[in-house]
């Protein structure tokens, strides 16, 4: 790749969200936006290597993907003019749109931007399609990119873009900022995209690839964009917390071989004391916005007491259990309960665990959560029924996908065995 | 790729003249987009090194001198973090600075595990990790 070549790749990633989100006002259609912005950069492409990059490339990619517009405009103008009352009607509108586009060029991209993610993110798509159109539409992914974090086919990811943008177009989604109740549904449903794709790539729970680093890197970037777009959102600052926090930790989690290291005996000399900063930094503003925090920022509060703790020993568990308390208060679920029984052992003791976890053992959503019978082993352990504890961990062996985990497992089995 | 962008010292910096309102507003601005786009991790400026001290070490006891230093050049009078995809993104941002004329920014990529590649083995990270660990284990007693 040519130095040019190399710079318009950069400029095409800074600029064709933006890009895309603006035409989108114009077009009311994010596959022909899409088009019309990689016309652009296909023109780019053929002049810049001749002519330099021009001083202000976003500008231009935008003068040209307009013009694209036009000419389509006029085509399209041309095969109309035989139905002349269609015309009218469709002049006027096309003409609100140009006026459209030109208030774009000139206006504050923000709300656009914030407009696209919505609608990459709209509910009426699957979480799969949600999750491809945001990394392709927002983050700028190529559908190769996006086939190889997600272990894909390119096929596979390409037809799952293709079939998004027919739903949206299908079911006719409004190009508009939702408001009051749909606003909180819809800014979940992005939450939830960008949690997904960091966890995605946080978790790899099938085998690891250069991409899943990646994803977790993307999904941190989009959220600061949302946080910068949407600042006003507690929630936006604590998912942002939760993930500046978490990625702080990312060169600590595996051994040399890749072994995983749990949270308590990991290095903690390792962690990215930068990220966890700025994380600090955000979940103050998510707690400054809204003192309660939501689903979000508690989570945040919680990896912010172990990111706040300069060694295990001084971790704040009291603080945790608390934090998980009120958790399981607003919204029951197993896992979380799961999670709350850990942080009891740790405040008072692994008996007060294993109460709360041997009321979770009839679970069925639990059947097939390795963690359950692992949680559990480890509080038998240290309650010294080691007989007990060894069956758990053979058990957690046998539900977990990761082969990593599953060698720890059968080694704390044996370990069980042996004392 | 995380980068560092350094914003080199001149006349201006060094004598401690503040920027006009104009500059920073431009400055201001050109923060909030390097936010939005969600490549800013930090950033700060630094103050004249009249205000700095030196530290050098010899076979002795290291030997502290007093700012100002004589080689504006050499000088830094600030610096940012950066999360990018490439050092060509960099480029792109850097080049949308609002620097008033003869101000040199250098762009550095900053070392992270991954960037030995293949040279830096599993025993050679856990080597340096444990390094790591003992110089903090070092710097806290």
């Amino acid at each position: 790749m040519s130095d040019t070549h190399r710079a318009i790749d950069a400029v095409w990633r800074i600029e064709q969200a933006k890009l895309i989100a603006s035409l989108t006002r114009f077009t009311r259609d994010i596959g022909q936006a899409e088009e019309l912005a990689q016309e652009a950069l296909l023109t780019a492409l053929e002049q810049w290597p001749k002519s330099g990059i021009p001083e202000k490339p976003g500008a231009w990619l935008m003068t040209a993907a307009k013009n694209r517009a036009i000419d389509k405009i006029r085509k399209a103008k041309l095969a109309d003019s035989k139905h002349a009352e269609i015309g009218r009607s469709r002049d006027a509108e096309q003409e609100e749109a140009l006026e459209a586009l030109d208030a774009a060029l000139d206006d504050t991209i923000g709300d656009d931007l914030l407009r696209l993610i919505f609608i990459s993110c709209h509910p009426v798509l699957s979480t799969e399609a949600r999750t491809a159109l945001t990394l392709r539409l927002i983050g700028g992914l190529t559908t190769e990119e996006i086939a190889r974090a997600f272990l894909q086919t390119e096929t596979t990811i390409a037809q799952r873009i293709v079939r998004a943008k027919r739903t949206l177009a299908e079911k006719q989604v409004a190009y508009e900022l939702p408001r009051g109740a749909e606003l909180l549904a819809r800014r979940d449903s992005v939450l939830m995209v960008l949690y997904l794709i960091f966890n995605e790539g946080y978790a790899a729970t099938q085998g690891d690839d250069w991409m899943r680093p990646q994803l977790c890197e993307e999904a941190l970037r989009l959220g600061r964009i949302l946080a910068g777009l949407m600042p006003e959102e507690s929630e936006v600052h604590g998912l942002v917390a939760l993930m500046e926090i978490q990625a702080s930790r990312l060169n600590a989690r595996s051994g040399p071989d890749g072994e995983p290291i749990l949270l308590l005996d990991q290095d903690r000399a390792l962690w990215d004391q930068l990220l966890i900063r700025r994380g600090l930094a955000a979940l103050a503003r998510a707690e400054a916005l809204d003192p309660e925090l939501g689903r979000y920022g508690l989570q945040a509060a919680i990896v912010a007491c172990h990111a706040r703790a300069a060694k295990a020993s001084d971790t704040d568990w009291g603080r945790i259990a608390a934090l998980y308390d009120i958790m399981a208060a607003r919204e029951a679920s197993p896992v979380v309960e799961l999670n709350r029984a850990v942080a009891h052992s740790m405040r008072s003791g692994p008996q007060a665990g294993l109460d709360l976890v041997d009321a979770l053992v009839g679970e069925e959503t639990l059947k097939n959560y390795h963690l359950l019978p692992s949680v559990r082993g480890d509080f038998l352990m240290k309650l010294g029924r080691h007989a007990e504890a060894e069956a758990e961990f053979r058990h957690a062996a046998a539900l977990t996908q990761n082969a990593r985990e599953r060698s720890l497992l059968l080694r704390r089995a044996d370990a069980c065995r042996h004392s | 790729m995380k980068v560092m962008v350094i914003v080199k010292a001149n006349k201006d910096t060094e004598a401690g003249i503040m920027p006009t309102t104009e500059e920073l507003a431009a400055m201001g601005n050109y923060n909030e987009e390097l936010v939005k786009a969600g490549i800013m991790l930090a950033g700060d400026g630094l103050h004249p090194s009249s205000k700095g001290k030196r530290v050098k070490f010899t076979k002795a006891e290291p030997k502290v001198t007093d700012g100002p230093f004589a080689e504006t050049k050499e000088l830094i009078a600030g610096f940012w973090m950066w999360r990018v995809k490439s050092m060509a993104e960099a480029v792109e941002w850097v080049k949308r600075c609002p620097m008033s004329d003869g101000v040199e920014l250098e762009i550095r990529q900053v070392f992270e595990a991954d960037d030995f590649g293949e040279a830096f083995t599993p025993e050679l990270r856990a080597q340096e990790e444990r390094l790591m660990s003992e110089a903090h284990k070092l710097a806290k007693s």
